[in-house]
């Protein structure tokens, strides 16, 4: 089995436990063992966009220094949020040599960072080094007939430098669901911000931009949502929740994580801790009525 | 209309923390026609760059730069190439870094809420 460095980010221990054990199970299925990395910490959630404070590049940067410390040249994420910032800020030490030795020179525990890292998303992975008929072989539960709009938010394909796919046209999780048998569903609200951290202070905006993205989805005949975000993910899942409760409106989109999807269709829902979610998902899935067939 | 010498300081300050340009915008409208949160604010995102440029201080107590959440879909668009989410970091940061914060942790019910969500809001929204 192949060994891939993976840094978890913090929402994968906990709110997004079901992300990540559905991401280890279905990776051995593809024959992938991710390696969660010895020491990480906190990205940072956010990249910072102030040019003269390298402060808070210090948390991303810390992440490449243990990957390169591992003996690594790769790591792998499943996170949007930490997927973009530990880019970003790669980008920037590796184009700017002065504030990598800055950054360098105020790290003191660790060895100097080379700039030799790459940080790669899953669904890089998928598409770049597996190949989608990989992604297909294990399917054991065909998600045929099932609807599933795709979310990509902001962070997998903005801003283009880092992007993993065209930010206005991006078709990786099209293909994504059409590899495990599912249709994948167009609706106008794919890339739309979902209003993010907001959730915390302005949660009205949030809950009124979480009823927009969900009821388009719907209305285009999605029966779920996939994402790759826990923010994302929170917003419209426990936010749409809250949304209809409030507008007493229609009937609710289960989200899911993206390799929640793979594990279903590769047999094994149980990684996936739906009870965790606001907005089950296991009706969409038909997953209740399988399990009175089979009993 | 001239400028004063604390009009252009704010030009200067916000290009400084931003590294773009500021008059390279030409008011296409581009970045406000693209954003999801313009309903929002009380000034659009072209306004708010219009407002810098001409030294206007005032855009410092406006609500705009505090509902942006950095999604960049204005900065995919921008025709000249300006990275506005970097102007919005640069006006809440001249806020914060005179020391006020735009949120108090006291005031805030936090249960149920993911980490994720509570580190990017502190971490835009405190200096």
């Amino acid at each position: 089995m192949e060994e891939l460095l993976y840094y978890p980010g913090c929402s994968l221990k906990d709110t997004a436990i079901g992300f990540e054990e559905s991401a280890i199970y279905a990776s051995r299925q593809l024959g992938i063992e991710l390696k969660e990395m010895e020491r990480w910490n906190c990205c940072g959630t956010v990249y910072s966009l102030t040019a003269d404070n390298l402060m808070k590049q210090l948390g991303p940067v810390r992440n490449l220094v243990h990957a390169q410390e591992e003996g690594y040249e790769k790591v792998y994420t499943l996170c949007s949020m930490c997927d973009n910032t530990l880019k970003r800020s790669n980008r920037l030490v590796k184009n700017d040599p002065e504030k990598l030795e800055k950054i360098n020179s105020f790290m003191d525990r660790e060895e100097d960072y080379l700039g030799e890292v790459t940080v790669k998303h899953y669904l890089e992975l998928l598409r770049d080094e597996l190949g989608w008929d990989a992604v297909r072989e294990p399917v054991r539960e065909p998600l045929k007939g099932l609807n599933v709009a795709p979310y990509y938010g902001c962070m997998l394909t903005r801003p283009k430098e880092i992007g993993l796919d065209d930010p206005h046209n991006p078709t990786v999780l099209e293909d994504f669901i059409s590899s495990l048998g599912a249709e994948p569903v167009d609706y106008p609200y794919h890339s739309e911000c979902c209003g993010s951290y907001n959730t915390v202070e302005k949660k009205d905006i949030v809950l009124k931009q979480a009823g927009k993205i969900t009821s388009s989805a719907a209305a285009a005949g999605a029966d779920l949502i996939i994402t790759s975000c826990p923010l994302c993910h929170y917003n419209l899942d426990t936010r749409q929740s809250e949304y209809i409760r409030r507008e007493n409106s229609s009937k609710p989109v289960p989200v899911l994580y993206i390799t929640q999807l793979m594990a279903v269709a590769y047999g094994n829902s149980d990684v996936c801790k739906f009870d965790k979610h606001a907005i089950d998902p296991r009706e969409a899935l038909a997953l209740e009525n399988k399990a009175l067939k089979e009993r | 209309m001239k400028l004063t010498d604390s009009d252009q300081d704010l030009v200067a300050e916000v290009e400084e923390l931003s590294g773009e340009n500021l008059y390279a915008c030409f008011q296409c409208g581009k970045c406000s026609a693209s954003c999801p949160f313009t309903d929002e604010m009380d000034e659009l995102p072209n306004q708010l760059i219009r407002r810098v440029q001409i030294g206007d201080r005032r855009i410092l107590q406006s609500k705009t730069p505090w509902v942006c959440a950095s999604c960049l879909s204005c900065e995919v668009e921008c025709p000249k190439g300006n990275d506005i989410p970097a102007i919005m970091e640069a006006v809440r940061e001249i806020t914060l870094r005179s020391n006020v914060d735009e949120t108090d942790l006291r005031d805030l019910d936090t249960r149920g809420l993911p980490e994720i969500a509570l580190v990017s809001n502190f971490r835009k929204k405190t200096g």
